[in-house]
């Protein structure tokens, strides 16, 4: 039966990866994360490793928005809420207690404490995707309207003052785990970071490739049916949503280690960018946000070096041209454009 | 009756001031078929809706295997084994037909009784197509048979089939008739439809829905041939 003869590459066309748990584009991410990591330390000097830490902690908070929109088919404007929260919260407890490991820790838990609370008004209230959309972009403008207002000695958090537009500039970096408190050097730091972006990616894939990630997926397409065969569609969302909100304020950790943190972290360009990121590489992939945040970053930063042209004004236009002809984005396009090469090779070869 | 599988009583459904749904009372025993027939608008999808938890009802009860499902969750109903086939075909599209069907199993089964159990339900079924496709590249029939092979993969005690042969072709509506009674031989059936010649082959017990009441629960051969039945559905006669 041709059932039993099925070509792999046909399945599902670019929605057949989350189904398989290793295959070329984990290879390529683990062999050019390891390169990386061993080469860029040595080889780097201090500015362009603290710009890489930068653009990798982005990273990572574009594969969190990419998990929840992309696969999880939640629409969440508050992506940068859980990337700040994550930043303050790691700046506020390290502060406090004087260890950057419980910090770094709290920066992770709290975001996805507050994204299961969020979460569970969202979805046990059966709220529409469209209002999701706008609650979490709510909750990201309440929290840069409370911190840019958060001036003066009224508004601390123990010892720690918000420090109204400032942030906290006093921001500790990560120690040795040795508790000299020695703070780690940028490349360390560096490495932690690149390090966590692959755990993030592959922790992901894991996740995508079990059953809860593949019924996520199913609930994406189509989720009267998903609820019609048993699934608990509220608390599927709920888990998705909440580990977005925890991959998120990982992002803010070490964004706070590369820089420092600031109400930016929660703006309104911030959490544009993210979907900018998301839709340009593509969310139905978790190369495409690593590729579309590297990809739009650098192009912003070279615009913005060379004052030539309006950077706004060209990622504008890249948007455009990408969602009226590239509306799957670049990565899940190149795969499909590789595909159908490799189908007319096959066909090719078997001609002859 | 205590030997009931499902017992609707006095169930009524007001969406503002218009009532879909008027004291229905209905019942079905373990492994029987019952088709439900009825013209547009008579109340046969909203009382599905009831069934499976889409729909709260304004007042009465419906009780599944001895306890009331009225204000439960969709999926935990599902879960008290009810399959539900909707009016147009509700498959996972981007997915492809086996991660279609593999999904469904899932929750009931595992390593080698869900591959045994998977190659039942695609023969069962009868779906040809390539299982490796994307069910949104598919026509409407094989999107049709996907989706019972879906409901009928879990084994649940109770199906609730909604216009099933629509779209089919006459050789794929006949196979399906066939299968539906060979489903009823272990799992209880309400089959809503309205192509008669399909209803005439399956049918063991026909309930006519007018005006979200039920107007006549009877057998095949009387309600064919009862006259308001007739009126009902060539639109002479909507009392």
């Amino acid at each position: 039966m041709s059932q039993t003869n099925v070509s792999a590459i046909k399945t599902s066309g670019f929605e057949r990866r989350p189904f398989e748990s290793f295959d070329k584009e984990s290879a390529f991410v683990l062999i050019t994360g390891l390169l990386l990591l061993v080469l860029m330390p040595q080889y780097s000097e201090v500015y362009t490793l603290i710009t890489a830490t930068i653009y990798i902690s982005l990273c990572i908070l574009a594969v969190s928005l990419g998990l929840v929109w992309g696969y999880g088919g939640i629409f969440c404007l508050g992506q940068a809420a859980f990337f700040g929260l994550g930043g303050y919260t790691y700046a506020i407890a390290a502060l406090n207690l004087g260890d950057t490991t419980l910090g770094a820790m709290a920066a992770v838990i709290v975001p996805m404490i507050f994204a299961a609370a969020l979460g569970y008004f969202i979805f046990w209230g059966r709220i529409g995707d469209v209002y999701v959309g706008v609650i979490t972009l709510t909750v990201t403008l309440i929290f840069v309207r409370f911190l840019n207002g958060s001036a003066g000695d009224n508004y601390s958090i123990g010892s720690v003052p918000l420090g109204g537009f400032n942030g906290i500039p006093m921001t500790p970096q990560l120690t040795t785990l040795d508790g000299s408190g020695t703070p780690l050097s940028t490349q360390a730091i560096f490495v932690i970071s690149l390090a966590a972006l692959m755990l993030v990616y592959f922790i992901c894939r894991l996740f995508l490739s079990s059953h809860t990630g593949r019924t996520m997926i199913a609930i994406r397409e189509n989720e009267l049916r998903a609820e019609l065969l048993g699934y608990d569609v509220r608390l599927i969302k709920l888990l998705t949503f909440t580990l977005g909100g925890g991959i998120a304020g990982l992002a803010g950790l070490l964004f706070a280690n590369a820089l420092t943190v600031t109400p930016g972290m929660f703006s309104l360009t911030n959490t544009v960018q993210i979907v900018i990121w998301v839709l340009i590489g593509g969310r139905l992939s978790l190369l495409g946000p690593i590729f579309g945040c590297l990809f739009v970053q650098m192009i912003s930063a070279q615009l913005g070096v060379s004052g030539l042209l309006n950077p706004e004004i060209v990622l504008g236009v890249i948007l455009i041209i990408f969602v009226l002809f590239v509306p799957n984005g670049a990565v899940p396009t190149l795969y499909q454009m590789a595909e159908r090469g490799l189908n007319r090779l096959k066909r090719g070869g078997h001609g002859k | 009756m205590a030997n009931n599988l499902l017992a609707v009583s006095n169930l009524s459904v007001h969406f503002g001031g218009v009532v879909a749904l008027s004291n229905v009372d209905f019942s079905l025993k373990p492994l029987e078929l019952c088709c439900i027939i009825g013209p547009n608008g008579a109340g046969k999808s909203t009382f599905f809706k009831c069934l499976t938890g889409q729909i709260v009802p304004t007042t009465g009860d419906v009780v599944l295997a001895d306890s009331s499902i009225v204000k439960m969750s969709p999926h935990l109903i599902a879960r008290k084994s009810l399959g539900i086939k909707t009016q147009v075909p509700n498959v996972f599209e981007g997915l492809s037909v086996r991660e279609n069907i593999r999904l469904s199993l899932e929750r009931s089964f595992s390593g080698k009784q869900l591959a045994h159990r998977f190659e039942e339900v695609i023969s069962t079924a009868g779906i040809t197509a390539d299982l490796s496709e994307r069910v949104d590249n598919l026509s409407h029939g094989q999107r049709q048979l996907i989706e019972l092979a879906m409901i009928v993969g879990p084994k649940p005690s109770l199906m609730l089939l909604d216009e099933p042969a629509a779209g089919l072709s006459k050789a794929e509506s006949t196979h399906l008739a066939n299968t539906i009674r060979e489903l009823a031989s272990s799992s209880a059936i309400i089959v809503v439809e309205h192509d008669m010649d399909f209803i005439k082959m399956i049918a063991e017990r026909i309930v006519v829905f007018n005006r979200g009441k039920v107007l006549m629960d009877d057998l095949p051969s009387v309600v064919l041939n009862d006259e308001t039945v007739k009126n009902v559905y060539l639109g002479k006669d909507r009392t």
